[in-house]
């Protein structure tokens, strides 16, 4: 069991709305050993892009050795990615970070917006009575890809879907309960569900994500304020990348 | 063909002129997944301090084309976690041990300098070039009479052989160079980073908190071997060379130039295979061109 960096090939690659691609990757190596929550480097073939984009996974195959990532083209990086077809190559490194703690209580698998994603792979291998809450402005994607692991609420901003307003709106609407929280997306998203956990005395995990480099815990570029000192550096960062991205929503400041 | 590639640095016999750039690769615990540390000619640790160092606010990075900027702020947990936590670890491997020395003042310095005396180190390299702390680094490299002062108040204490690693961030490389020397400097290292900025022009903000950023990469490689030639030609000293190395044909344009090692360092980020390919890549090379000696290539290109 390590990390590696290989050379991928692309399965298949949807648009699945405007901006949001999904891609199918056969990686062997990488795809046995990850767990819901982790995620990959993707590199650019652009020589004058040198930084890998870290990508959650969104979906893990061990037996076919395959990678499902879901992601927003934000760039000129993401861009590339979302030209590839069936049968090019990836440079992909993986698979990084800790992942989510698999644990038999009733959950909220929450999502927002791009931070959906990662919430899939832990929807099929959570063995407990799961909620999904999934946050989007407007358009909805993946939404039927979750209603085969438990029940869907869904938030838009705009109200054109479920409940007008984001996943805590979603929650209180539904007069939802649980025990614990899983969650990844924007960091108010995350900020309001630390709080709402805290206020309600749940356990409370939380993915984060910041600007990399290495990926791997060495160059210290993607830390976050964490409350307990961090096994690193003996202060008060801890390596997204490696000590996370998935966090005890209390073991952070966001 | 017999091949010789080792080179030595002030008396301390490395097997190959490889090594890494500081701050790129931790203490090689977390490079160690991917590359045998054993391959390697030497190991540089990220700057270590007297006690630990938080860093600067994130965002930390930025991508440019063709290399990055960072302003890391030289976090590390001081020297005596280091010694406990990561010294032994890089015990467990064969190859030389360089800790980078950082600190505020001169006196800082010194006590890590002092630490580390009867400390399985091979060599100490003195950080007086990052760019991206406030007080000390860049602004003891910036002026030649306090690189030579402290350069001076280093080689007072340490037991180890000194390498003195300069900024690029000056008019005249070859006048640090000189100072360092004249100092007493064992060896040199060079570049560091060039301060540089990028503005996201979406968000109408800075791309990194700490505004500016140290530039590395193969972008700033030009500059880089450059500066190495200059300063190769000015001093008597071995140098190591550094800034945007990806390869050994990067490699060897700096050993041509005159850099008795070299130093991978940005191209970790996004090959972590690029050390022990560089050693490869290098002996090839030697085939390539008949050269049964690393030290027959050093700075022939004049």
């Amino acid at each position: 069991m390590a990390k590696i960096k290989l050379t991928g090939k692309v399965l298949k690659q949807d648009m699945l709305m405007d901006g949001i691609y999904s891609m199918w990757i056969q990686a062997d190596e990488i795809a046995r050993q990850s767990v819901p929550g982790q995620f990959i480097s993707v590199y650019t073939r652009d020589g004058g892009k040198l930084l890998p984009r870290p990508i959650s996974l969104c979906e893990i195959d061990r037996e076919a050795g395959t990678l499902r990532i879901v992601y927003r083209v934000a760039g000129a990086g993401t861009k590339e990615f979302s030209a590839y077809q069936a049968g090019d190559p990836v440079e992909i490194m993986g698979p990084l970070g800790n992942g989510f703690p698999l644990k038999e209580k009733k959950a909220f698998l929450i999502g927002g917006g791009i931070g959906i994603p990662p919430m899939l792979q832990l929807a099929k291998e959570l063995n407990c009575e799961k909620q999904m809450v999934l946050g989007y402005r407007d358009q909805l994607f993946l939404t039927e890809d979750f209603r085969k692991y438990g029940d869907v609420f869904v938030a838009t901003e705009d109200g054109s879907s479920g409940t007008k307003g984001n996943v805590l709106d979603a929650i209180r609407e539904h007069h939802l309960k649980a025990d614990i929280i899983y969650a990844c997306g924007p960091t108010p998203m995350l900020r309001a569900l630390k709080a709402y956990a805290a206020e309600e005395g749940m356990e409370c995990y939380i993915s984060l994500e910041e600007k990399m480099a290495c990926g791997i815990g060495a160059c210290l570029a993607c830390v976050c304020k964490s409350k307990d000192v961090d096994s690193h550096s003996h202060v008060h960062n801890k390596r997204i990348c490696k000590d996370g991205p998935v966090f005890a929503a209390e073991e952070v400041e966001l | 063909m017999e091949l010789k590639t080792s080179v030595s640095l002030a008396g301390v016999e490395l097997k190959n002129p490889v090594m890494v750039a500081s701050g790129t690769f931790g203490s090689g615990e977390e490079y160690s997944e991917f590359v045998d540390l054993n391959q390697l000619g030497a190991v540089v640790t990220k700057g270590v301090a007297n006690v630990p160092w938080p860093g600067n606010p994130t965002p930390r990075i930025a991508e440019t084309h063709g290399g990055m900027l960072n302003a890391i702020g030289l976090q590390n947990p001081g020297m005596e976690v280091f010694i406990k936590r990561d010294l032994p670890f890089l015990q467990k491997f064969d190859t030389k041990v360089i800790v980078n020395v950082c600190g505020k003042t001169t006196e800082d310095y010194l006590e890590v300098v002092e630490r580390l005396s009867d400390e399985p180190v091979d060599m100490l390299e003195i950080n007086i070039s990052c760019p991206n702390v406030k007080e000390g680094g860049i602004a003891f490299g910036q002026d030649p009479k306090a690189v030579e002062a402290i350069t001076k108040a280093v080689k007072a204490k340490a037991k180890q052989p000194v390498i003195m690693k300069l900024s690029p961030n000056v008019t005249d490389i070859t006048v640090m160079a000189k100072a360092a020397e004249a100092g007493g400097a064992d060896v040199l290292s060079l570049i560091n980073t060039l301060t540089g900025m990028k503005i996201d022009i979406e968000r109408q903000c800075f791309a990194i908190a700490n505004k500016t950023g140290g530039m590395s990469g193969p972008a700033v490689k030009p500059v880089a071997l450059r500066m190495v030639y200059q300063a190769a030609n000015a001093v008597q000293i071995p140098i190591i060379g550094m800034g945007g190395i990806a390869n050994a044909d990067d490699a060897m344009e700096f050993i041509l130039a005159g850099a008795t090692a070299v130093s991978i360092g940005t191209a970790n980020f996004y090959n972590p295979y690029a050390t022990v390919e560089t050693v490869k890549g290098i002996e090839d090379y030697m085939r390539r061109h008949h050269c049964s000696d690393i030290n027959d290539l050093i700075g022939i290109v004049k």
